[in-house]
């Protein structure tokens, strides 16, 4: 999933300060599961709104909507009739999704609610942990299903670097060195003689180092 | 028994703190809530087992919100008492309202009032 966190609330009232009446619209998706933009945040930020507001001897009106997702035309339309009614919207979307709400309602000035960090998996109840930088070219099955891109401070392919201490990385103790977990893991598989192959220089061309990425199946389009 | 406790307390029964919710919290202020505490059993002595461990991280949560948003997180506390321990009941009664009595009125009920008066 996409993992975010909720911007500090005085940079989203600085973003509304002319504001009386906004929309402010969650995500079911990937942003509900690390609770920065679900329904429930999107409450949560409602009350705590009008409140800085009521603070300052001002009223600010807040429309609450939670789509299913905001990266999709189909759920975005959705709000296409109550729109012009706002003076702009606020969405807790990750990045993708305030974009795409920006694109579509061109009209209405559109401000991001949270900071969209990475993709990543729930480690734990409250912890979230990056696991991909979708470089474009997968190599999890060269590395015993663990990234270095992602993961190696460094990405390097070829790892550990001199820095890996007992099993740490040498920018953080707390921080696993993806080398040494690779490692760990090539032996549990019996698969240690994989280490010796040398991966090869990746061609970046396919990250973001070759500009903005696009997918088209013809035979899915219309 | 027979104990008094300040008249300004509202009581909000839950079944347990585990069901105290942020939103629940924030809007007890944005109501007009001058303060609000939350009153769990003793740590280890939930019956839910982890109910009023939970409500304790809630709680942290929302005074940092409620800094953030310049109402002041420290109108907002939680205690743990016996659910046998009336006297200690009454007695958090009072110290929440001598604290919240010496902090004032919360800015938003202040402003609730003037719109009224408005
Ligand atoms: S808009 Fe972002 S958070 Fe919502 S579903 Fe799409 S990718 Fe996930
Ligand atoms: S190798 Fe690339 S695509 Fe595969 S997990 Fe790592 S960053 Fe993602």
């Amino acid at each position: 999933m996409i993992v975010a966190e909720r911007k500090p609330i005085d940079e989203i009232i600085e973003f509304m300060r002319d504001c009386k009446k906004i929309l402010l619209v969650g995500c079911n998706e990937c942003v509900t599961v690390c609770y920065a933009g679900g329904k429930k945040e999107v409450e949560i930020l409602a009350s705590a709104l009008k409140m800085a507001f009521m603070k300052e001897g001002k009223e600010l009106e807040v429309e609450e909507v939670t789509l299913e997702r905001q990266c999709d035309h189909e759920y975005l339309e959705e709000i296409r009739k109550i729109i012009d009614e706002y003076d702009a919207v606020v969405s807790l979307a990750c990045g993708v999704g305030v974009q795409f709400m920006a694109e579509k309602y061109f009209r209405t000035p559109v401000f991001p609610g949270v900071n969209t960090l990475f993709m990543g998996v729930t480690e734990e109840r409250g912890v979230w942990a990056e696991r991909c930088q979708g470089c474009g070219k997968c190599i999890l099955g060269e590395t015993a299903g663990i990234c270095p891109v992602s993961r190696c401070a460094k990405r390097l392919l070829n790892g550990p670097c001199g820095g890996s201490t007992k099993g740490k990385c040498e920018i953080n103790k707390e921080l696993d060195c993806a080398w040494q977990l690779i490692i760990d893991r090539l032996k549990e598989l019996g698969m240690l003689e994989d280490y010796e192959k040398l991966i090869p220089i990746k061609d970046w061309s396919t990250e973001r180092a070759g500009g903005p990425r696009k997918v088209v199946r013809e035979d899915l389009k219309q | 028994m027979r104990l008094t406790y300040p008249d300004s307390i509202r009581i909000i029964r839950l079944p347990c703190t585990g069901k105290v919710d942020v939103i629940l919290m924030m809007e007890a202020f944005r109501k007009g809530a001058d303060g609000v505490y939350v009153v769990g059993c003793l740590e280890g002595e939930c019956h839910y087992l982890t109910g009023n461990l939970r409500a304790k991280k809630k709680v942290e949560y929302t005074k940092k919100l409620l800094d953030e948003i310049g109402v002041g997180g420290e109108r907002l506390e939680m205690y743990n008492i016996a659910a046998s321990d009336g006297p200690r009941f009454a007695e958090v009664a009072k110290e929440m309202h001598e604290k919240i009595k010496a902090l004032g009125p919360s800015p938003i009920r202040g402003a609730l009032q003037n719109k009224e008066a408005a």
